[in-house]
């Protein structure tokens, strides 16, 4: 079933590829394929973390309100003291992500409510913080170092740090969601919570590290984030959100938690990442992307219930 | 719980509501030492005007937390609704009456939608109202881009902005007391109410007791898309404007509300009593915050700490009063 699942979207994959390129052959040149993988780098990181929150029945709203206030406090602490050194910052947005994944992890595993009310919560927090520290102004690009804005596009052998950096994201997480114990356990806990405890599984643990490995993965997404375009706002990222639960649900990851692949995961990554350059390239209006995206989660929400209850 | 009259006064004074009522005590003295002004009864009722769309939703939202679910797509059914209107008045013509039914249709048809998703195909309402929220928001993008529409007959701006007959009392705090009249006495004093408190306390036993669970799930998602409709009229006439963005970030206010109000987040209670007091406290506080100025976003971190805490604190008085009881029995 998993298999035959991400085959269909393969296949869709393909298809779409065809028909945009034969409505606009730019799309297939090189460049721009270049960028669309670059684009989607930060949306495979984010819907990483986003995918091992869905897979313990969680949803986290607030990602795109935190990469953006990871964003913002790491470009003014470069624009106020450019020289701490670049490996320092990238650490810092880290560890600024973590912080604020394991708020919204504590909040969930040791007081007990709802991912959705939490993080309902929390995005609005983060978000108003972002405000809050700029004071409402923009971080632009005079303001950062080359160093620092060369930080996702420098690289080697034509793939650039940002595609290096989400690749291995994935496969990191990927391997330990498929090999390791813990990794067992979080597809454990979502597919049954009361089975779990009884065969001895930590509960508060397992609830806590998906929110707390998303913070940190989209605190470093945050940084790369700024980098890559170059200027931080207070509405960087908004929606982001959106087009993680996107990528998961269309990747096939059940939205009641317990069962998804990474694979699953990256082809519909790539999948969203295509049309929304698609969009552009066909000369869409942006004003259909929010509507669009909507669509995408309801389609492919009722599909999976469908494919899961024929099962 | 329901026997007031035995309860020792220690109990009564952490009753969830009688905690709001000194809060909401609290804020109003607050204010009155702030602005002499304040405690004038036209002023109060001037202020009611910024927080009854939201109240008016609130209510339908008791119906729906208490059953366990969820909708986080009102403010989205209120984009939509406010869109369809504008344009039914821009390019049709259509005047008041044609333009609150366009208003409360759209709205009651997005609620069916919604509902039908959630209990037919069996997906969490979770799920489906949040690709709601942006779905149908997107929509009004769709139809409206950067417009605005500010065509609405005058005689349109009464329903949001006039008051009944020659007093002060402004028509929508009118409309909203008869609602929260009625969905008071439909939650406390009928089977209805009975069998969401069924539903929300155990739904595989209120099944085996021969409710059907789906159809009120799916009468209470009609409901609010109705209701959210309503709101969407009164919003679009006291603001005389419609453009897509209307209503942004209202699903965080209105579930805030809710759950402040005392129903619990997990299902199976709540009251009428505390979730109107916990309307006029937000209400309240908001008017407040902008009359210093405070800007939205930052309104927007206080709303957001307090949905946590007003999650977090009915639980906690509710695990203190079992400790005093058991203390009691011993």
């Amino acid at each position: 079933m998993v298999k035959k699942r991400e085959l269909i979207l393969l296949v869709s994959l393909v298809s779409l590829i065809t028909i945009i390129s034969l409505r606009a052959p730019r799309f297939l040149n090189i460049g721009n394929f270049r960028d669309i993988l670059d684009d989607t780098s930060l949306l495979a990181m984010v819907a990483m973390g986003q995918f091992m929150v869905i897979l313990i029945a969680g949803i986290d709203l607030s990602v795109g309100a935190g990469v953006a206030l990871t964003g913002m406090s790491v470009a003014l602490l470069h624009q106020y003291h450019p020289e701490i050194p670049i490996f320092v910052i990238v650490l810092l947005s880290i560890l600024i992500g973590f912080s604020l994944g394991s708020f919204n992890g504590i909040l969930v595993s040791l007081l007990r409510i709802p991912p959705i009310i939490v993080t309902l919560g929390t995005m609005s927090i983060y978000r108003g913080f972002v405000f809050v520290i700029s004071g409402g102004t923009w971080v632009s690009a005079h303001e950062m170092s080359d160093a620092f804005k060369n930080l996702p596009r420098g690289g080697f052998l034509g793939v650039s740090n940002l595609l290096f950096v989400a690749i291995l994201c994935v496969i990191t997480f990927g391997i330990f969601l498929k090999y390791t114990r813990t990794g067992r356990e979080i597809y454990s806990v979502g597919g049954n919570e009361t089975a779990s405890q009884y065969v001895g599984i930590n509960l508060k643990k397992i609830k806590y590290l998906p929110f707390m490995l998303a913070g940190s993965i989209y605190g470093l997404a945050g940084l790369f984030w700024v980098a890559r375009y170059a200027s931080a706002q207070s509405d960087t990222a908004m929606g982001f959100e959106l087009q993680t639960i996107a990528a998961c649900v269309v990747g096939g990851v059940s939205i009641s938690g317990g069962s998804g692949t990474t694979l699953g995961v990256v082809l519909g990554v790539l999948l969203l990442g295509i049309v929304n350059n698609a969009l552009t390239q066909i000369k869409i209006s942006p004003f259909w992307q929010m509507g669009l995206q909507g669509l995408i989660i309801l389609v492919a929400v009722i599909i999976n219930t469908i494919m899961e209850k024929r099962t | 719980m329901k026997s007031t009259k035995k309860m020792p006064i220690r109990r009564i004074l952490m009753q969830w509501e009688v905690v709001l009522f000194f809060m909401l005590v609290t804020l109003i003295v607050v204010y009155s030492k702030l602005s002499p002004h304040f405690l004038d009864l036209n002023n109060i009722l001037r202020t009611t005007f910024n927080f009854m769309e939201k109240a008016i939703i609130v209510l339908p939202m008791m119906f729906i937390i208490i059953c366990r679910d969820i909708d986080i797509s009102v403010a989205g059914i209120i984009a939509l609704s406010s869109c369809c209107m504008g344009l039914a008045s821009q390019h049709l013509g259509a005047g008041t009456p044609e333009l609150i039914f366009v208003g409360l249709l759209t709205g009651l048809s997005v609620g069916i939608l919604n509902g039908l998703i959630i209990t037919k195909i069996g997906i969490p309402a979770i799920a489906v109202t949040l690709a709601g929220l942006f779905l149908f928001r997107g929509i009004a993008y769709v139809l409206l881009g950067d417009m605005a529409v500010t065509t609405y007959p005058e005689s349109f701006a009464y329903l949001g902005q006039g008051c009944v007959g020659n007093t002060r009392i402004p028509f929508q705090l009118v409309l909203f007391t008869i609602l929260a009249i009625i969905f008071g006495i439909v939650l406390h004093k009928t089977t209805y109410g009975l069998k969401l408190f069924a539903i929300g306390g155990n739904s595989t036993a209120a099944r085996l007791f021969g409710i059907n669970v789906d159809r009120i799930r799916f009468f209470n998602f009609a409901l609010i898309g109705l209701l959210s409709g309503l709101a969407s009229v009164l919003l679009t006439s006291r603001i005389s404007s419609t453009r897509p963005d209307i209503a942004s970030g209202w699903e965080l206010e209105i579930i805030t509300i809710t759950v402040l109000g005392g129903v619990y987040i997990f299902g199976g209670s709540g009251n009428i009593l505390g979730v109107v007091i916990s309307i006029f406290i937000v209400g309240l506080t908001r008017f407040g915050m902008s009359l210093i100025n405070i800007p939205g976003l930052i309104m927007g971190i206080l709303m957001g700490f307090l949905l946590i805490i007003a999650v977090l604190l009915p639980s906690f008085l509710r695990e203190l009063q079992g400790k005093i009881l058991t203390k009691q029995q011993q």
